[in-house]
């Protein structure tokens, strides 16, 4: 542990840095230079409309997709992540979308997947023991360790992904929709997880399309349009300049509604909740 | 309400003494003896069945061929059938590692068919001693399972395609060794011969290989209690573990004092048990049993997890091929020949069978390696069974057909009522 928390950078750090980093998947092209930034210590939300790239660009720095050109940075060295073991082993951790778990397997092989404690003994009772602190860290409800993910409601899937990305103490942590699909309670514990990371000197990265939960926790709101940087907000930018910025106009189906209900009811769109 | 940043109060905290995972006040635990049976009838209602319906199966199985012919659970009976399962049994313990990887390998037959024929070429015909014979035929078969492996990961070519074309091409590298005489006799007292067809355990040796599980099942158990009583799990009930190690260890030796009323027990088959138990570790208690598993259940969750997938599927067919190798090596010294039939015929279905039936999935990512034991129990039971009944091999084909169609339907019932009570 305490080789860990040496090797953690200063609070501020930059610990990842991606300079026109482009995608292609055949004539499609889903990233095109693509410049992010993020601290450690900074929670960085990355918003925009479907198909904006967010989920390829999250899939490049996980290893999953390798970019067309770019290059990324972590934590001042140029490296490339060949594939997700690479990713996982400089400290890149992925809660993916769709969660990417093994429901044949109990939670506790979910989580050490890849990571078995002795591998030619396995160590199950140290990696249960850790798997509930993991688990009651987040204050998560799962009835047993033991079942398999299969038998799991979606907010407990998602907190067993949250809670294997958390296991090898990464200095960048990813999140793809992390709260979609979690009760009241649950995305606000993981919102309280997400700024408890921060503090600890974590990046983070969070894909969101809630912006009330983007403006909960995020230090800077990063807008992707059609693959492209389309601008980069403060958590206190308005609601108009940041959807004007996703969906690319401020002629556009949010504004047109807003002030629909404008000229119907006479309340200004801003004082809605 | 707004938002209630506060933690939700813990049912656990008032507790401190609670167990680590024994602190849900939603969840069910069963304790004691009594516990422990209600929970296990509760287990197999929700339809996760383990090896149940085929030893179910093996009852209904034996007691009708013992009515029919008494001779069927005679001593010597029972332990022809062991030395005829061990063969086709090594086989199919290779199946179970492809079948958990989500892949099939339709060539094993095949391959046990070239592989004796190797042996028997490089032995009798070349002169190589029998050792290295037997060595070099495993060789050869770790390079067809790592071709397969080379044509599924890099050319994205399903095993399913690449094992039938290699049915056929093994099939003819085994004519082509053989050579136009067609067959090849190894000769009778040598040592493979003696291993393939006479060899058993002294009754000494027998019934102390009997009491090993039991014993380590007893250490391996009350290890484990220990462990998570210091670490603040619930653990196994001192008399469970003892129930069970006596259970097994009473079972066992009185299989063991049956066989030695005739001829004692195979030592070729303690041989395939050893291989089932190693296997059975290797998939459960290691990264690369848990990797294989896990590779079966969801390959892209496995990559995205860091295991190197491609590596995984390569050790499946790798060690799939070279286990039918030897099981064809096997079958060659219990034959005393390697002929151009050996491996043709039943011996590549059977062995896929054999797993089926004894519950490993086709679909990847549930199984075991006992499942082999069992399955192959099962489908020598039947052939021995009705060869007592001088019934021919056209019943009997239909008979196994009509036992794999049944395990399979056993199973996705199993499946659906799984998926009903949660638990797929």
């Amino acid at each position: 542990m305490t080789a860990q928390a040496a090797k953690r950078p200063e609070q501020g750090e930059l610990v990842l840095s991606l300079r026109g980093i482009s995608k292609h998947f055949g004539a499609v092209s889903a990233l095109t230079d693509i410049e992010l930034d993020v601290h450690a210590g900074e929670v960085v939300a990355l918003v925009g409309d479907n198909g904006a790239g967010k989920s390829t660009l999250i899939k490049v720095l996980s290893g999953v997709h390798q970019p067309s050109s770019g290059t990324i940075s972590f934590r001042g060295k140029e490296v490339t992540l060949a594939n997700p073991a690479m990713a996982l082993d400089l400290g890149i951790a992925t809660v993916f979308q769709d969660l990417a778990l093994c429901e044949n397997l109990d939670v506790v092989a979910n989580i050490f997947l890849g990571r078995e404690l002795k591998p030619y003994q396995l160590d199950e009772v140290s990696m249960e023991v850790r798997a509930w602190t993991l688990l009651n860290e987040l204050s998560a409800r799962i009835p047993s360790v033991r079942d398999v993910v299969a038998s799991l409601s979606g907010g407990q899937r998602q907190t067993v992904a949250i809670a294997r990305s958390l296991l090898l103490e990464p200095q960048l942590i990813m999140l793809d929709e992390p709260t979609a699909a979690l009760g009241v309670a649950q995305t606000a514990e993981v919102l309280n997880l997400i700024e408890r990371l921060r503090d600890r000197g974590h990046g983070v990265i969070m894909i969101s399309h809630n912006m009330e939960d983007v403006r909960a926790v995020a230090d800077r709101i990063v807008v992707l349009r059609l693959g492209r940087n389309n601008g980069v907000f403060t958590p206190d930018a308005s609601n108009h300049d940041l959807v004007a910025a996703i969906t690319g106009a401020t002629e556009n189906a949010v504004s047109r509604r807003a002030s629909r209900r404008k000229a119907e009811t006479g309340i200004q769109p801003e004082d809605q909740p | 309400m707004s938002h209630d940043q506060k933690d939700a109060p813990q049912p656990s905290a008032t507790q401190p003494s609670a167990l680590l995972d024994r602190s849900d006040v939603r969840v069910k635990h069963a304790e004691g003896l009594g516990g422990w049976l209600s929970a296990f009838v509760e287990r197999v209602r929700s339809g996760d069945l383990g090896s149940l319906p085929v030893i179910v199966g093996l009852v209904v199985i034996w007691t009708v061929f013992t009515s029919l012919n008494p001779i069927f659970v005679s001593a010597n009976n029972m332990v022809n059938l062991l030395f005829d399962c061990s063969t086709v049994g090594v086989i199919s313990l290779g199946i179970v590692c492809v079948l958990m990887v989500g892949q099939i390998d339709l060539s094993v037959g095949s391959m046990s068919g070239f592989a004796s024929a190797l042996t028997g070429m490089l032995w009798v015909n070349a002169g190589v001693p029998v050792l290295a014979a037997i060595f070099l035929a495993l060789v050869v078969g770790a390079v067809v399972g790592a071709l397969y492996a080379l044509l599924f990961n890099r050319l994205g070519m399903p095993s399913f395609v690449s094992t039938l074309a290699g049915l056929l091409a093994i099939l003819g590298m085994q004519l082509y060794v053989l050579g136009p005489t067609g067959s090849i006799n190894l000769p009778y007292g040598s040592a493979m011969v003696t291993f393939g067809q006479l060899l058993v355990l002294p009754p000494a040796v027998s019934h102390i290989l009997a009491l090993i599980p039991g014993a380590v099942m007893l250490w391996a158990g009350f290890r484990t209690r220990d462990q998570r009583r210091a670490a603040r799990l619930s653990a196994a009930s001192t008399g469970g573990i003892l129930l069970r190690a006596t259970a097994l260890t009473v079972l066992l030796e009185a299989v063991v004092a049956y066989l030695d009323q005739g001829r004692g027990v195979p030592f070729m088959f303690a041989v395939f048990l050893g291989l089932a138990v190693a296997m059975n570790y290797a998939l459960t208690r290691t990264q690369w049993g848990r990797s294989m598993m896990a590779v079966g259940g969801n390959a892209e969750a496995a990559r995205r997890a860091g295991i190197n997938v491609r590596r995984i599927y390569t050790s499946a067919f790798v060690l799939c091929a070279t286990l039918a190798s030897l099981g064809g090596v096997l079958s060659a010294a219990r034959l005393a020949s390697a002929s151009q039939q050996a491996g043709t015929g039943d011996v590549n279905l059977n062995a896929i069978a054999a797993a089926v039936i004894g519950g490993t999935s086709l679909f990847g990512g549930r199984g075991s390696a006992y499942s082999a034991v069992l399955g192959i129990i099962v489908i020598q039971s039947i052939a021995s069974g009705l060869t007592l009944l001088n019934l021919s091999s056209s019943l009997r084909f239909m008979i196994t057909g009509a036992v794999l169609a049944i395990a399979v339907i056993v199973d996705s019932l199993a499946r659906q009522s799984r998926v009903s009570h949660g638990r797929a």
